[in-house]
């Protein structure tokens, strides 16, 4: 769901900005190393793990010396670099339907086609699927049809949902227990490595540092201007610490070097660094709604900078945890931590909270309205979307649009519909500031 | 006895009352009644029952409900039956209801049980979860613990504790329920020709509305009056349908699978009915009876967990071996992730094992049935024709 490696920006960025793109390049780096870790894992003796990125329990992973994939950020990458169509179609000659999560299609195009990952370079079968089911139903799916592939071991951790919009003692414990009865045996077992919950310690107390930054990194948009985009710009930074790197000393220095980018930047009194270079003027601020489409993100994105329009919240940059309330991994009581991530996601939140999280961004980030990007084949998100826009409108006041697209299926992009949409929604937002009503 | 028309008559009516005027009856017979909803595909209905509640099975719009309202709540893409389920209750069809229950089905039933917060603040609502972990110390104490807070918040609502005998008593009730519905499915499987879909359908679908106990009484009745009738027999081939576990389809899209010369012989409509694959036990602590029964004695469906590799369609295929069944019509409502998802997986395991099947997508309001005809039709021919080669 996350993490797109960052493309060269078209003009060569002035002095100060080279600060940010040493983050972004870090970042790239870190990406690069981990698909060359999995490429190599055979050769260098490692097993090899999959997982999702909400409830991405990457520091148990780490404790196991697992080299780790994440099918979502697979399958974004490949429709970064425009190759995920043709592993939707594929997928979908081989019988699947085209109804369903274009996520799974384009990871099981990408098996039909040889398992070459985005990169270029293969990826293994893993040795371990840790069907980390949290917020969404088509993960259960998705790694029953990977295991029916290729046969590999399948741990579940079943998160509860938040129906009530709360955490119950008896969902904490249940998952906990899970964790230890089911998860971390078969674990051990797999990686013939033994769980040393002291090493699980150090890895999440790498990862408060880096959840510590990172909050600090998003926040940065309560200011006027914002430094970044909280949505466009922000699923780069959330790249390393929503997939393989939470808990690594690598991801903390990443968002050590990265906060600091930010914090000059806003000393500096300066707007976000778009693909072409720096925003000079904030005209909009504006919460967004749900995950990009990743098969035309740079045209989806320059559609915002081009009209002043930056982003300064959004959920989607929460799916791989909620840390901007409060959330931060506990190393002193490291499962139940975890459990605690597990059941926070943004996709485990029931109506009311996700509602509450949106209204409340709209007000701490002085925003000018919602709009959504609902996405055809997730019902996790999209299912519900249109409640949640009247909803919002009728709380905040703000005005709130709505826009149609998908993750990975090319096809589902209708960059005319979605500009007109946009800038009609944005003339809305002009002639409500012309009324005085903000 | 009643006839078997007349039966059929009136389980009709209660599968066109979009009215619900059968729960308000039973609700006006006595002060303080109360009765509850519930979405597909299964929540354990003894703790309602228990609490002296009807339990009310919620299955969407079907096709002859115009959805005005609830289409502008959903995007052109998510499956009908969230945005029927909102017409019915802004419409004020749902006022009988006291409260809603959303089992852990799917993503989009999950949300609507957020939306239904939203929207119906007066209402208790409650989203379900069922453990997709099967240790008794593991998922099932989670799911115990899941049954009893349900029970307590039944209990506020009822204005009386539930107790463990209140349990084991609908337990037993709701035994005796799930029996009378394995002879139903028994006798069609035996004789379809005696006992069609298109009236065990309606026949089941009765128990969504009616008490256990009087729906209990009237799929007896319904077996003993199909065993009396004479219908000819054909020489149909014999279809399990599987896929409609959540969203319906229309009745006529399952009478028109029998026109086309399939007699379906098991299925997974109204799969609440027939979740549970035996008796409860009636002895010892209700709620771990019922956590061991999901747990180790449920049927197998898309929204649940198949711990195994080799588990994946062995329930199906043990359908189809233990029903004489020649082909499976995937038959599942457009947009419907779990469906969808599995299907796939579960042809495989048919391919494998050298069962044919066909597969097409539908709406509750599907109207055009000749495309599923001409399928069902071929399907038939071609599974007749292999099996005379």
């Amino acid at each position: 769901m996350t993490a797109p490696t960052p493309q060269p920006v078209k003009a060569a960025p002035a002095k100060p900005q080279v600060v940010k793109e040493d983050a972004m390049w870090l970042q790239k780096e870190l990406i690069n190393r981990n698909y060359r870790e999995l490429a190599t894992a055979r050769e260098a003796g490692r097993k090899v793990s999959a997982t999702f990125v909400p409830g991405n329990l990457n520091e148990l992973l780490m404790c196991f010396d697992f080299a780790r994939s994440l099918p979502e950020t697979n399958a974004l990458q490949n429709g970064m670099r425009k190759k995920s169509g043709k592993l939707v179609m594929d997928a979908e000659r081989d019988g699947h339907s085209e109804d369903v999560c274009t996520y799974v299609k384009a990871d099981l195009g990408m098996m039909l086609n040889g398992d070459v990952g985005p990169t270029g370079e293969p990826l293994p079968k893993p040795d371990v699927l840790l069907l980390s089911y949290t917020g969404c139903f088509t993960f259960m799916k998705w790694f029953e049809l990977v295991r029916q592939k290729y046969g590999c071991e399948t741990t579940m951790l079943h998160v509860p949902y938040q129906g009530d919009g709360r955490i119950s003692p008896a969902m904490r414990d249940y998952v906990v227990k899970q964790l230890k009865q089911e998860v971390i045996p078969t674990l051990e077992r797999v990686s013939g490595v033994k769980f040393d919950i002291d090493r699980l310690r150090e890895y999440m107390k790498e990862s408060q540092k880096a959840e510590e930054d990172l909050v600090s990194v998003l926040q940065s948009a309560k200011n006027r201007p914002s430094p970044i985009d909280g949505y466009f710009g922000a699923v780069y930074y959330i790249g390393p610490i929503f997939t393989a790197f939470r808990g690594s000393p690598d991801a903390t220095e990443y968002y050590r070097v990265l906060r600091g980018e930010i914090e000059a930047r806003l000393r500096a009194g300066k707007g976000p660094i778009t693909p072409e270079g720096e925003l000079a003027e904030e005209k909009y601020r504006l919460v967004v709604e749900g995950p990009p489409n990743w098969t035309s993100f740079r045209e989806f994105w320059k559609m915002f900078y081009d009209e002043g329009a930056v982003v300064v919240a959004s959920t989607y940059s929460k799916v791989g945890g909620v840390y901007d309330f409060g959330f931060r991994h506990d190393p002193s009581r490291p499962l139940e931590s975890l459990a605690e991530y597990c059941l926070g996601c943004y996709t485990n939140l029931n109506f009311p909270q996700r509602i509450d999280m949106i209204c409340r961004y709209i007000e701490d980030y002085q925003a000018d309205g919602l709009l959504i990007n609902s996405i055809k084949s997730c019902n996790s998100f999209s299912a519900g979307q249109l409640l949640i826009l009247r909803e919002v409108e009728k709380r905040t006041g703000k005005p709130a649009a709505f826009v149609e697209s998908d993750l990975v299926d090319p096809r589902y992009f209708s960059a005319a519909n979605i500009k007109n949409r946009l800038e009609s929604y944005l003339q809305m937002i002009n002639q409500k500031r012309a009324r005085g009503v903000h | 006895m009643s006839t078997l028309v007349s039966i059929v008559q009136r389980c009709q009516a209660l599968f066109e009352d979009l009215r619900f005027d059968a729960v308000r009856q039973w609700k006006a017979a006595a002060p303080g009644r109360k009765a509850i909803g519930y979405l597909p595909w299964y929540v354990p209905r003894e703790l309602v029952h228990a609490a002296g509640m009807l339990p009310v099975g919620i299955f969407g719009g079907g096709d002859q409900l115009e959805v005005i309202q609830g289409d502008a709540y959903y995007q052109s893409y998510i499956c009908r039956i969230p945005r029927s389920t909102i017409e019915l209750g802004l419409t004020g069809r749902l006022d009988c209801l006291d409260g809603m229950l959303f089992p852990s089905i799917c993503d989009v039933i999950r949300n609507l049980s957020g939306m239904w917060q939203i929207m119906f603040e007066d209402k208790y609502v409650r989203y379900f979860d069922v453990p997709q972990n099967y240790d008794d110390a593991v998922g099932g104490a989670f799911y115990v613990h899941e049954m009893r807070s349900l029970v307590d918040d039944l209990a506020r609502l009822g204005g009386r504790p539930v107790t463990d005998d209140d349990l084991r008593a609908s337990i037993a009730v709701y035994n005796d329920n799930s029996r009378a519905m394995r002879d139903l499915y028994a006798l069609r499987s035996a004789k379809p020709w005696q006992a069609p879909t298109s009236e065990v359908y309606l026949v089941s679908r009765a128990g969504c509305v009616l008490p256990p106990e009087e729906h209990t009484r009237l799929v007896r009745d319904y077996i003993a009056a199909a065993e009396a009738e004479k219908r000819p027999r054909r020489d149909n081939a014999r279809v399990v349908v599987t896929g409609s576990f959540c969203e319906q389809p229309p009745l006529g899209l399952i009478k028109s699978i029998e026109l086309a010369g399939c007699y379906i012989v098991d299925d997974d409509l109204v799969l609440v009915n027939r979740w549970l694959l035996d008796d409860v036990a009636t002895d010892g602590d209700p709620y771990e009876a019922l956590a061991r029964a999901f747990l180790h004695r449920s049927a197998s469906t898309a929204s649940k967990y198949d711990p195994r590799r080799e588990d994946k369609g062995r329930f199906l295929l043990e359908s189809v071996r233990r029903h004489g069944a020649e082909g499976v019509i995937f038959a599942a409502p457009s947009f419907c992730d779990p469906a969808l998802l599995e299907r796939p997986m579960l042809q495989e395991v048919l391919a494998r094992h050298g069962v044919p099947y066909t597969a097409f997508k539908y709406a509750e309001n599907t109207g055009q049935m000749a495309p599923i005809r001409e399928q069902a039709g071929t399907f038939a021919d071609s599974i007749k024709l292999w099996s005379a080669a």
